[in-house]
């Protein structure tokens, strides 16, 4: 199965592309402190605003700090925004809808009447109104995008459960008196776990843009600490005078989101060729 | 067809009352209970400020008492009076902004609905062709490309560089000094970027629905009938097909209000433009509690009357949804 799977990724050039990226952010990230050629917060009033250079491959910020630096530094705070706050979304869900989708009826209604009420309001609004009341912190980002985007992973386990809780094996469990909790988490959830896995992947994706735009907007990852969102804040207050700053974090944020996006169509495909779109 | 539309629109009212109940629980995020240590600390949230939370939303009264009071408020519009300075009522500021929210969010769906669909059906009509590969990559880079970072570069590019549209606003500082001609011209130089931009993020989504939307159909039965009786390829895929491939968008441009209406909060704070999205993103930044809260509300009822307003044209465009 595992070997199948690996085949048919392997195949896929885009989603193999797609897994070097997210590698290569990694080790980015873990290696932020011996690879950045400056300090990521090293201020530096001699050389502010300084264009694209041999000495600043990248340019340097209003504070004349190190452009290549700090996006070095900003792919570890966005890999850390992006799974944290899938990982919250994606347990919320996956409980939330195996419940639902488990258990029918009355928990099934109710859960979904709450998905349908969640799902009324704009997602930006919701997690803008939170913010208002809270102080915008990096954890504070991760929860509240997590609780914000677990709706789609709820309708997608419920589907799969409601599919798989009337299969022979199922039945077999509770034939020998497994407990609810056993079937749903040894028989159920496994079954489940493809289609939460490519879920994920696109929602990393998803949750990276989101913390993006609200570091753009200010009242995201809060600076000094260097997120590439944040970084593109300087860049519109200095659009008329320094592109390099607008041009690269976006870059970054455009090729780690793709990459992501490729990752998690190339899992979807390799894992049920059937569903290939 | 009037039993359909009653019962949706009793089908909306737990939904209503649910949105209520979530505002409501953000709103007791709020610094405001007297007992709470951390806000008392908290420079941010003043004494008087918290005096008028107080008084806004009942604060002292048990939960349930407040939940009912400031339920009764809402039903009247009484969103309560802004924060601000100008301590205007909450509905009269984000009625006086609506409009000019509204107008770009619809400009932009007709733009969305104008370049999705040719796109999608010649891409289905012309599957595997190299158009419909360039398509696929425009579909999948305009998903991961972050809307604001195109508006930074369109910016720079049409702004600064070329000099060809405005960056802010929505008017020139003379326009009253315009023709009406030229206020117009005026006007819609400002929109371009706007929403150019916000229907972007749309399109990427409703052209690849519509392509295997028009996949599917060119598969079915009836066009397989109309083209055995030997009507024209033109008039088999542009009669017969694109009419059914149409009738579910209708759903899709109900679900992407939310969506739009939440883009807004980004594109009007880049491009300086005084509609309700900028007022929200205002109002969160200087804790304008009555607005923020006023403006969540009304963009989940929005919402709501955008799904509503679809799922009741599709029931008119199409009559097996009525009777099942």
């Amino acid at each position: 199965m595992a070997g199948d799977f690996w085949q048919r990724f392997r195949k896929n050039r885009l989603a193999v592309a797609g897994l070097a990226v997210v590698v290569l952010l990694f080790v980015l990230s873990f290696l932020a402190p011996w690879i950045s050629p400056y300090d990521a917060g090293a201020i530096d009033l001699k050389s502010i605003l300084q264009p694209p250079s041999a000495k600043h491959p990248l340019g340097t910020d209003p504070l004349g700090r190190d452009v290549l630096s700090r996006m070095i530094w900003g792919a570890g705070i966005s890999l850390k925004v992006g799974f944290v706050a899938t990982g919250i979304a994606i347990v919320i869900g996956t409980l939330l809808g195996a419940a639902a989708g488990y258990y029918g009826r009355w928990v099934d209604a109710l859960i979904m009447r709450f998905v349908d009420i969640m799902l009324c309001f704009p997602t930006f609004f919701l997690i803008l109104a939170v913010i208002a009341f809270l102080e915008p912190s990096i954890w504070n980002i991760m929860i509240i995008i997590g609780a914000t985007g677990w709706m789609g992973i709820t309708r997608l386990v419920r589907a799969d459960f409601i599919s798989l809780k009337e299969r022979d094996f199922v039945l077999a469990a509770r034939a020998i008196g497994a407990s609810d909790a056993r079937i749903i988490f040894r028989h159920l959830l496994p079954n489940a776990m493809a289609s939460i896995l490519v879920a994920a992947t696109l929602g990393v994706a998803g949750a990276i843009l989101t913390e993006s735009a609200l570091s753009f907007l200010g009242i995201g990852v809060q600076p000094p600490t260097p997120s590439w969102g944040n970084m593109l804040t300087a860049g519109k207050d200095n659009i008329d005078i320094a592109w390099w700053l607008s041009l690269y974090p976006g870059l970054a944020i455009l090729v780690t989101v793709l990459g992501y996006n490729l990752l998690g169509e190339g899992i979807r495909d390799a894992l049920d060729p059937r569903l290939r779109r | 067809m009037i039993r359909y539309v009653s019962k949706r629109l009793l089908f909306m009212i737990p939904l209503l009352l649910g949105i209520t109940i979530i505002c409501f629980t953000v709103m007791h995020l709020a610094p405001g209970s007297p007992t709470d240590m951390e806000t008392q600390m908290n420079p941010r949230a003043s004494a008087e400020a918290k005096e008028r939370l107080m008084a806004l939303y009942d604060l002292d009264k048990p939960l349930h008492v407040q939940y009912w009071l400031w339920l009764k408020k809402i039903a009247v519009l009484d969103l309560g009076t802004s924060f601000s300075q100008d301590r205007r009522p909450v509905d009269r500021k984000i009625l006086e902004r609506l409009p000019i929210t509204i107008l770009l969010n619809l400009l932009s769906m007709g733009l969305i609905l104008a370049v999705a669909i040719p796109l999608g059906v010649l891409s289905a009509v012309r599957q595997d062709s190299w158009f419909d590969r360039l398509a696929g990559i425009f579909v999948f880079v305009g998903f991961a490309v972050p809307t604001f970072w195109l508006a930074l570069l369109l910016m720079i590019l049409f702004g600064v560089e070329l000099g060809w549209l405005p960056i802010s606003g929505i008017r020139s500082l003379n326009y009253e000094y315009m023709t009406p001609g030229a206020a117009l011209w005026d006007l819609l130089k400002h929109l371009i970027l706007p929403v150019g931009l916000s229907a972007f993020g749309g399109l990427a989504g409703l052209s690849r629905y519509m392509r295997s939307n028009m996949l599917e159909v060119i598969r079915q039965d009836y066009i397989l009938t109309a083209r055995a009786k030997g009507l024209r390829e033109r008039t088999v895929i542009y009669k017969h097909a694109l009419r059914n491939a149409l009738l579910p968008v209708i759903t899709i441009l109900g679900l992407s209000v939310p969506g739009l209406i939440g883009g807004s909060v980004i594109f009007e704070t880049i491009f300086a433009i005084p509609g309700m999205g900028q007022l929200f993103y205002m109002s969160v930044m200087s804790r304008d509690y009555p607005v923020v809260m006023g403006i969540l509300l009304i963009g989940a009822v929005l919402t709501l009357l955008g799904n509503l307003l679809a799922d009741v044209s599709y029931a008119l465009a199409d009559p097996r949804i009525r009777v099942s």
